[in-house]
């Protein structure tokens, strides 16, 4: 029995962590978040060069053929330098879903492309978690129509896999009948858009779609789960180095019981929901029956620790927290960005529930 | 990650529930916690030549000579969760002093003590809070003067548990007055039938007197039953602190406590529908259900670091205070869901789960005052675990 890392998972974390340090520094966020797009493919280009994009990608496709654990550790570190990046729908949730609901010849083609780098994904699966306004995308022969709000992954994506009623499918973003609304959300660090979609034309995939959909929903909300304790705990570790380095009434404001509880009271939160995260992650992989009811609890639980913590860790560090110079409000809105995406704490905690047998 | 034990632990997971199996005739009840139970302490007996108590200690004091094996541990304590057996007598002489003697005590004291005290034949409570030194315990006040051969020991102390029913105590008293406060303490052990000892019983919020005030007047107690020297009794009492933390206790108690709650939502109804068709409830059942997962595989992951003779860390540290505030607010949840029910106490009709609910409410709320209250632990957290500094001290005036 060994509940931890192993040593090749925690070299893996490392070397995304360094990359990140010098890549995704604060005043790069800062430039792409303003709207400077070669900042992204320039970061996009070094994880690709880490392997990053190909972690869930099995290895007959030319991938490393790795875990959900593996995603989510990688995840963390993309939340922890909020890191404009779209792993999660791209890499994440894209790959696993085509790994399931794909036939094997579009596995081969599409799992392949992804791998080589043509194509990049962004996923539509709002609605299958809950449909507001009416939205959702209908098949008809080979096309679709409706809208899929909320679209994931849409700062890199050229092609997009969509819940379409019963089934999965695959559009070019170029193709015919695509409009697109660009949406401006708190977080500049990753895009989400609404698609209308008005007879365009798609692969449908070939596998079974229903387990597909609620696998990439699985895999997302853990990854979601990720970003948000990557983020939370910088945030943790940012707050005590600034209650350290502040001085008030002459003294570090660090040596104030007052402060030093707060700061308590987020790590000893923080702490249980990264073995909490550990284990829905690996669960996804090797303990399947636990897998959507663990990610419904490391979204949820994780979601509100973040949302203390992104609250707690800004009061400590004062007005100065409430300012654009520190920039802690990057931390503070991809938490609170990603505590709504594919199910908030209730939605989420609601499905826990119906999986348990203890609603309907 | 690889939850899965080995042939060779899972191969020891069987003999334990044989050992289980064989052996439930002789177990006592659950809720048989009596310190002077003959049905315990013949239980007892029976875990310590099968080394399910006092497993790793020396065989030469009474032990079983196991060497220490986390993952062992781990699966003895599942196992008997599993079958809702008790484990071995607990309790501060076997889970405090006995580490502690065999860290710093003389060879004399192993040999007198620790074997009686593993058997169950002799019962401990521990001398540590003062009414004027519960977090500041250093500042404890009890004295003990060196009057010939003896030490003569005047003052109170409170919190201490079994105090009616011990034996011995193992008792923090004043020596060097006039030292800084942690430098004049000592460490002494004495029996609980020396004259000049009174014991009253200290009636709680639960209504039972968990606890009780020990006053000291004029206590003769022989100078060789000191462990440690003079003045290191800080010391010697820190070392079973750290004792203290590393008692295991059941790895799914929480876990349990939650399933329970479950089954009264499922079971138990308003206006005609389950309790768990409230969706308000439902949802407050729900959040807790993923702290209580938090904290099992944080606990999974303590017993890896303990398996690989790491320090936990953060990990570790944060146990008592998340631990003790989730276990609380289970109950808390129990009694709002089971609403006018949830008021019923003592041996009313009707009360549910022989009202454990309402008594764990307010017993959880003591432990999360005692031992180190939240507030020390947050301080331990910070200081420790987050490196902040330390709150400056206040000039005396």
């Amino acid at each position: 029995m060994y509940f931890g890392l192993s040593e090749d998972q925690i070299m893996l974390q490392d070397s995304v962590r360094r990359f990140l340090e010098t890549q995704s520094d604060l005043e790069h966020v800062r430039v792409y978040a303003e709207g400077d797009d070669a900042l992204a493919g320039q970061l996009q280009q070094g994880l690709m060069e880490l392997g990053v994009p190909l972690v869930l990608i099995p290895e007959a496709q030319g991938g490393l053929g790795m875990g959900v654990l593996e995603a989510a550790l990688i995840q963390e570190m993309l939340g922890r330098f909020v890191t404009p990046s779209a792993f999660t729908p791209a890499y994440g949730m894209a790959v696993a879903g085509l790994n399931v609901g794909a036939d094997a010849d579009q596995r081969n083609v599409w799992l392949g492309r992804i791998a080589g780098g043509e194509v990049v994904m962004g996923v539509g699966v709002t609605e299958a978690v809950g449909a507001r306004e009416g939205a959702g995308v209908t098949l008809a022969g080979t096309s679709v129509s409706g809208r899929a709000s909320f679209v994931m992954g849409a700062e890199t994506a050229n092609h997009f896999l969509l819940a379409a009623g019963e089934s999965l499918v695959i559009i070019d973003r170029a193709a015919d009948g695509v409009r697109e609304t660009d949406l401006t959300t708190i977080d500049k660090t990753r895009k989400v858009i609404m698609l209308d979609l008005e007879n365009v034309a798609c692969e449908v995939l070939g596998g079974s779609a229903q387990p597909a959909v609620e696998t990439m929903v699985n895999v997302g909300r853990v990854l979601l789960a990720a970003d948000s304790f990557g983020a939370a705990d910088m945030m943790v570790q940012k707050a005590v180095a600034y209650a350290k380095d502040r001085e008030q009434f002459n003294r570090p404001i660090a040596s104030f019981q007052a402060v030093k509880h707060m700061c308590a009271d987020m790590a000893a939160q923080l702490e249980p929901c990264r073995s909490l995260l550990w284990y829905a992650a690996y669960a996804q992989d090797n303990v399947p029956e636990e897998g959507p009811l663990m990610s419904c609890m490391a979204k949820s639980h994780i979601s509100e620790v973040g949302k203390f913590i992104a609250r707690t860790a800004t009061e400590v560090h004062g007005g100065m927290g409430f300012t654009d110079l520190m920039g802690l409000h990057y931390w503070f809105k991809r938490i609170g960005f990603n505590r709504q995406l594919l199910g908030g704490p209730e939605k989420t905690r609601h499905d826990a529930a119906v999986l348990q047998g203890f609603a309907k | 990650m690889n939850l899965d034990f080995t042939p060779e632990y899972e191969a020891f997971r069987s003999e334990v529930r044989d050992f289980l199996e064989t052996h439930k005739e002789s177990a006592p009840r659950m809720s048989d916690r009596g310190v002077r139970s003959e049905k315990r302490k013949a239980w007892q007996k029976i875990l310590l030549e099968h080394g399910y108590a006092a497993r790793t200690l020396p065989k030469e004091y009474g032990g079983y000579g196991a060497a220490p094996d986390a993952l062992k541990s781990r699966i003895i304590a599942e196992e008997f969760s599993r079958a809702k057996m008790p484990g071995g007598i607990s309790g501060q002489g076997i889970n405090m002093l006995v580490p502690t003697l065999l860290e710093l005590g003389t060879e004399e004291q192993k040999q007198k003590y620790i074997e009686p005290t593993l058997t169950g034949d002799m019962v401990w409570c521990q001398g540590y809070s003062e009414p004027g030194a519960g977090s500041d315990l250093a500042a404890l006040r009890t004295a003990a003067v060196l009057e010939g051969d003896h030490f003569v020991v005047n003052g109170q102390k409170i919190w201490t548990s079994t105090a009616a029913q011990a034996d011995m105590i193992f008792c923090l008293v004043r020596t060097e007055p006039d030292a800084p406060k942690h430098q004049g303490i000592s460490y002494l052990l004495f029996s609980m039938d020396t004259p000049g000892i009174e014991v009253r019983p200290l009636m709680t919020m639960t209504g039972q007197a968990e606890f009780n005030e020990v006053f000291f007047t004029d206590v003769r107690v022989p100078a060789d039953q000191i462990v440690g020297k003079r003045g290191e009794g800080w010391m010697v009492a820190n070392a079973t602190l750290t004792h203290e933390r590393g008692m295991l206790g059941d790895p799914d108690a929480a876990l349990s406590r939650l399933n329970s709650i479950a089954e009264i939502m499922q079971t138990e109804t308003i206006d005609g529908a389950p309790l768990m068709d409230n969706a308000v409830y439902r949802d407050r059942l729900i959040a807790l259900q993923g702290e209580v997962y938090a904290m099992k595989f944080n606990g999974m992951r303590l017993t890896t670091y303990a398996n690989e003779k790491k320090s936990a860390g953060m990990a570790g540290m944060i146990v008592k205070l998340q631990g003790c505030e989730l276990n609380h607010r289970l109950a808390e949840l129990a009694i709002d869901v089971m609403g006018e029910y949830g008021i019923l106490f003592e041996d009313s009709p009707f009360i549910r789960d022989h009202g454990m609910w309402q008594t764990a409410y307010m017993f959880d709320l003591g432990l999360i005052i005692g031992g180190g209250s939240a507030q020390i632990q947050k301080n331990i957290i910070s200081e420790r675990g987050l490196d902040m500094p330390r709150e400056p001290k206040v000039a005396k005036k």
